[in-house]
């Protein structure tokens, strides 16, 4: 029951997320979306949280959604998923449904890490059947970049605005992949779009188990990021090649580094080309720079010293 | 393209064509314009794949036309087209000129 993760194939599938949707142009989070639902044969219901994605793809009597989808609130799209998963589950007790079908709730980085994150922890914890995926953009991008827990350490945003008094953004990111992690859930996972072989794989993967799933999936955003239209995917490839977004999965307790660059590329490559760190390159603000790639370094040797320290022990 | 009205929307606004965004034509949306060269297409389909907009149209594994009913022009499929050669299959062009 499945299409092999060659590109030809997929190109021969029905398109689940449709043309006409009102993203920017260059968004990256079309193409996570269509990614994420090309990965499976299975019948996929979706749930998504308030943000750029649920304004720009539902609107009036227009939808690009090829799925059945729910929109309730900006925090709840893992408690409404929860309660269509329930419900399934009952139908097919009740012998009234008898299709295997998948469940996904989308939501960006100020849906999932701030304002939907306890209907989020709580759905994990409760053990819903479902796949929970975060496109991260790093701010609320749709009512006009304020900063989010998502934010990257310097950023400038409209709610922590660069001047005398503020270098952007003075605190570093929550690591929220870790933190789904710590729920102690089957499968928590990290993609880019750019790698879109890896990141199909592990929503093959995930589908394949039984119980709370989580991704959180980097989708730049060239509004909020400053950046050009062209480059959502180029981005999201130097942000995996500067170990500023790994990609890793956490299947059972036991992480696995998915890809690891051949050769480690300095940060900067990373906030050069975004305008909202165009002040870090000011020589005030040279400690700041600095301590970034050491936020970024630190993670990287972290996570190698635990895939190290949780890979199963061969006798 | 006619707008309904409220007397015509479903109770809750709820929309029961699927992929019913396809009558809403973004390709008017573009400043710039992706022009295909075949001849140095190697046929990767990245451009499909990476496509935001799904405005890479491919028939049976075959790379066609741009749909531009759809491309915005953002450009991602002629940064990320490996070309053959070194020479692009896809450049972006100026509307209008
Ligand atoms: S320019 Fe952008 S929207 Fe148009 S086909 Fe290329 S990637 Fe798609
Ligand atoms: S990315 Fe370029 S070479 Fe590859 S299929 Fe598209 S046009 Fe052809």
């Amino acid at each position: 029951m499945s299409t092999p993760l060659s590109i030809k194939e997929l190109s021969k599938k029905e398109e689940r997320f449709t043309a006409g949707h009102r993203m920017c142009a260059g968004c990256g989070a079309p193409t996570v979306v269509k990614m994420v639902l090309m990965a499976t044969e299975y019948p996929v219901i979706a749930a998504n949280a308030t943000g750029c994605l649920e304004v720009s793809t539902c609107i009036q009597q227009f939808t690009s959604w090829n799925i059945p989808w729910i929109h309730n609130a900006f925090e709840n799209a893992a408690a409404t998923l929860s309660g269509v998963e329930t419900m399934y589950r009952s139908l097919k007790k009740q012998g009234k449904i008898d299709k295997e079908i998948k469940f996904i709730a989308f939501g960006g980085d100020g849906g999932t890490y701030d304002i939907g994150f306890q209907s989020l922890s709580g759905a994990m914890e409760r053990g819903h059947d479902m796949l929970y995926i975060c496109y991260d953009n790093g701010a609320y991008m749709n009512t006009g970049i304020q900063r989010s827990s998502a934010t990257p350490l310097g950023a400038d945003t409209t709610t922590c605005p660069v001047g005398s008094a503020n270098p952007g953004k003075v605190q570093e990111r929550k690591d929220l992949t870790r933190i789904m992690a710590a729920h102690g859930i089957p499968y928590v996972a990290q993609a880019s779009p750019s790698n879109w072989s890896d990141l199909m794989k592990k929503v093959k993967k995930a589908h394949e188990i039984k119980g709370p799933k989580f991704m959180n999936i980097i989708a730049p955003c060239n509004r909020g990021w400053r950046s050009k239209t062209d480059d959502a995917i180029t981005l999201s490839r130097i942000a995996v090649n500067t170990c500023y977004w790994p990609l890793f999965e956490i299947e059972d307790g036991v992480t696995r580094v998915t890809y690891k660059p051949k050769e480690k590329k300095p940060l900067v490559d990373f906030l050069k080309p975004q305008g909202r760190f165009k002040h870090l390159f000011a020589p005030e603000n040279e400690w700041l720079l600095n301590k970034a790639q050491e936020v970024v370094d630190k993670n990287w040797e972290r996570l190698l010293r635990e895939e190290e320290f949780t890979a199963p022990r061969s006798e | 393209m006619k707008l309904k009205g409220w007397k015509e929307l479903t109770p809750g606004a709820v929309v029961t064509e699927p992929g019913s965004s396809k009558k809403f034509k973004t390709g008017s949306w573009r400043a710039f314009k992706p022009k295909w060269i075949e001849e140095n297409c190697i046929q990767c389909l990245f451009c499909w794949i990476y496509c935001p907009d799904m405005a890479v149209k491919v028939k049976d594994g075959k790379r066609g036309e741009f749909d531009y009913d759809y491309c915005k022009g953002c450009g991602i499929c002629a940064l990320e087209c490996p070309g053959k050669k070194g020479n692009k299959a896809i450049v972006m062009e100026e509307e209008g000129k």
